[in-house]
């Protein structure tokens, strides 16, 4: 795999995203319409579900990165550390390799050993480690999960995920709002006896169909995060040529990990599931479909195989 | 009628030649942009060099030749324009500070010292950002050099006077194992 193949991938991402985009935000719009229908609300469900989608893509376009590394307390790296020195060097080298313009280095102050990377293009990205991983890996190992930071930088992952995390979000909140609906209306016709039902089966379907809209959704972005988890892998050894110093690493990674302080919003982010939720690590289709990540070892079993080893 | 077939095709001449020299002009640009990082990482190790030698020196006193040698190279490849000389005279830097970060394990004070480790991680940061600029130096030099001699290309290399550019090969080195896919 050579660097032209990464540019091929980065395009396929670009298109794949603006498609997962324009569906989400077509999604959003019948939702409204649908719920405007049933209620009478002329049009009203409809502005709110796109006024919600395009502020949050908004902000979440411009102050994304920042937002994320606030929620995590991440700090600048402190350069007479001989450890965080190390990681802003290996940034620096394996920028240079992947072709990229050196992203900003942060450090979360974290015994377990995890890492992400944010921003919306290669200019404006961040990569940032915890101490604990820092601490735990060798120099090779710590280029192999940069490089797989790196990777998703060059790929764009980190945009596509925020929006679909945003979309995804939108319409869950549109549920939230119907369910609200939902008690509010059942409350007052219990007050009020001779209303009939009909109407408050329409909402309860409604509400149905929209709970089941933000399932798809959320099923497809985490789909796609576990696609893009595999492509960084590759990424990484495309650009360090060491795929088994990246497998030692993810097998630290897995032993030494800790359940980490993070908002569920910013965990697909991370190299590893920080939330280390046991479903991660199963392989049932059940399981495979709502995890964000791929079971670690299937990770550490694909690099031995790149190595050829046989796992 | 014959007139204007003459035109089309003068016309689409006219544009081949424009994409052609403008896709040369935009290759040369990348490898003299890819020899610039190069250059700077190169620049970075010039100046380490004095550092190294000064806080091994106290320590190392049987591998004086070796600092020594390191600290002649260092003036050579900064004195010389050949780049052909040049990257014969970066290598044999490359390889001096490999043999003497292997000797560094014979002095333990030395490893154990907080600031000779930090001073360590930069010389081994510096030799990995040399490795890889070079490698994309020599990626892009190779892709303007084919783009040069590629007919019809070369038609329009030789009109213009484009020549192919020149890579910088370190003696002795090993090539990188490929990975398959």
């Amino acid at each position: 795999m050579s660097a032209l193949d990464f540019v091929k991938i980065a395009s396929r991402n670009k298109r794949r995203t603006f498609f997962l985009v324009l569906f989400l935000v077509l999604m959003l719009y019948f939702i409204g319409r649908l719920i405007d229908y049933a209620t009478g609300a002329g049009g009203f469900f409809t502005f709110l579900a796109l006024i919600i989608a395009l502020l949050q893509s908004l902000i979440s376009y411009y102050w994304g990165d920042k937002i994320v590394l606030a929620s995590v307390g991440a700090r600048k790296p402190n350069l007479s550390d001989y450890e965080e020195r190390q990681f802003v060097n290996v940034v620096e080298e394996l920028s240079i390799a992947a072709g990229l313009p050196t992203p900003a280095c942060y450090i979360m102050d974290d015994p377990s050993p995890n890492a992400f990377a944010t921003g919306r293009d290669p200019k404006h990205a961040s990569v940032c480690a915890t101490t604990g991983l820092l601490k735990l890996l060798n120099r090779e190992e710590l280029e192999g999960v940069i490089g797989h930071e790196l990777s998703h930088i060059k790929n764009r992952d980190v945009l596509t995920m925020t929006m679909v995390a945003i979309l995804v979000g939108a319409i869950v909140i549109i549920a939230d709002i119907l369910r609200f609906q939902l008690y509010v209306g059942g409350a007052r016709r219990r007050r009020d006896e001779k209303d009939s039902g009909g109407e408050l089966l329409v909402i309860l379907i409604l509400f149905l169909i929209v709970l089941l809209a933000s399932i798809i959704g959320k099923l497809m972005a985490l789909a796609i995060s576990r696609a893009r988890e595999y492509m960084a892998d590759a990424g990484s050894v495309a650009i360090t040529r060491n795929p088994l110093a990246l497998a030692s690493a993810l097998e630290k990674i897995a032993i030494y990990s800790r359940p980490m302080q993070v908002s569920d919003a910013v965990s697909h982010l991370f190299i590893s599931d920080p939330k280390k939720r046991g479903l991660s690590e199963k392989d049932s289709l059940w399981a495979n479909l709502w995890s964000t990540h791929p079971p670690i070892w299937k990770r550490i079993a694909i690099l031995k195989q790149m190595a050829g080893l046989s796992a | 009628m014959t007139l204007k077939i003459v035109l089309a095709i003068l016309i689409l001449l006219i544009l081949f030649v424009l994409f052609a020299y403008n896709t040369l002009v935009r290759w040369r640009i990348r490898v003299k942009e890819a020899f610039s990082q190069l250059d700077v990482q190169l620049k970075r190790r010039h100046d380490l060099i004095p550092n190294l030698v000064e806080a091994v020196k106290g320590y190392m006193k049987h591998e004086r030749e070796l600092l020594e040698r390191i600290t002649e190279l260092r003036s050579r490849a900064i004195s010389t324009s050949d780049l052909k000389e040049r990257g014969e005279i970066e290598g044999s830097i490359s390889d001096n500070i490999k043999r003497l970060l292997l000797l560094v394990e014979n002095y333990p004070d030395l490893k154990a010292s907080e600031n000779f480790k930090i001073l360590q991680e930069e010389i081994i940061s510096t030799e990995n950002r040399i490795a890889y600029a070079r490698q994309f130096f020599n990626d892009t030099v190779r892709e303007y050099n084919t783009l040069c001699q590629m007919f019809p290309l070369n038609i329009i290399a030789g009109l213009f006077g484009f020549k192919p550019a020149e890579f910088l090969e370190f003696p002795g080195e090993r090539e990188r194992v490929e990975i398959k896919f």
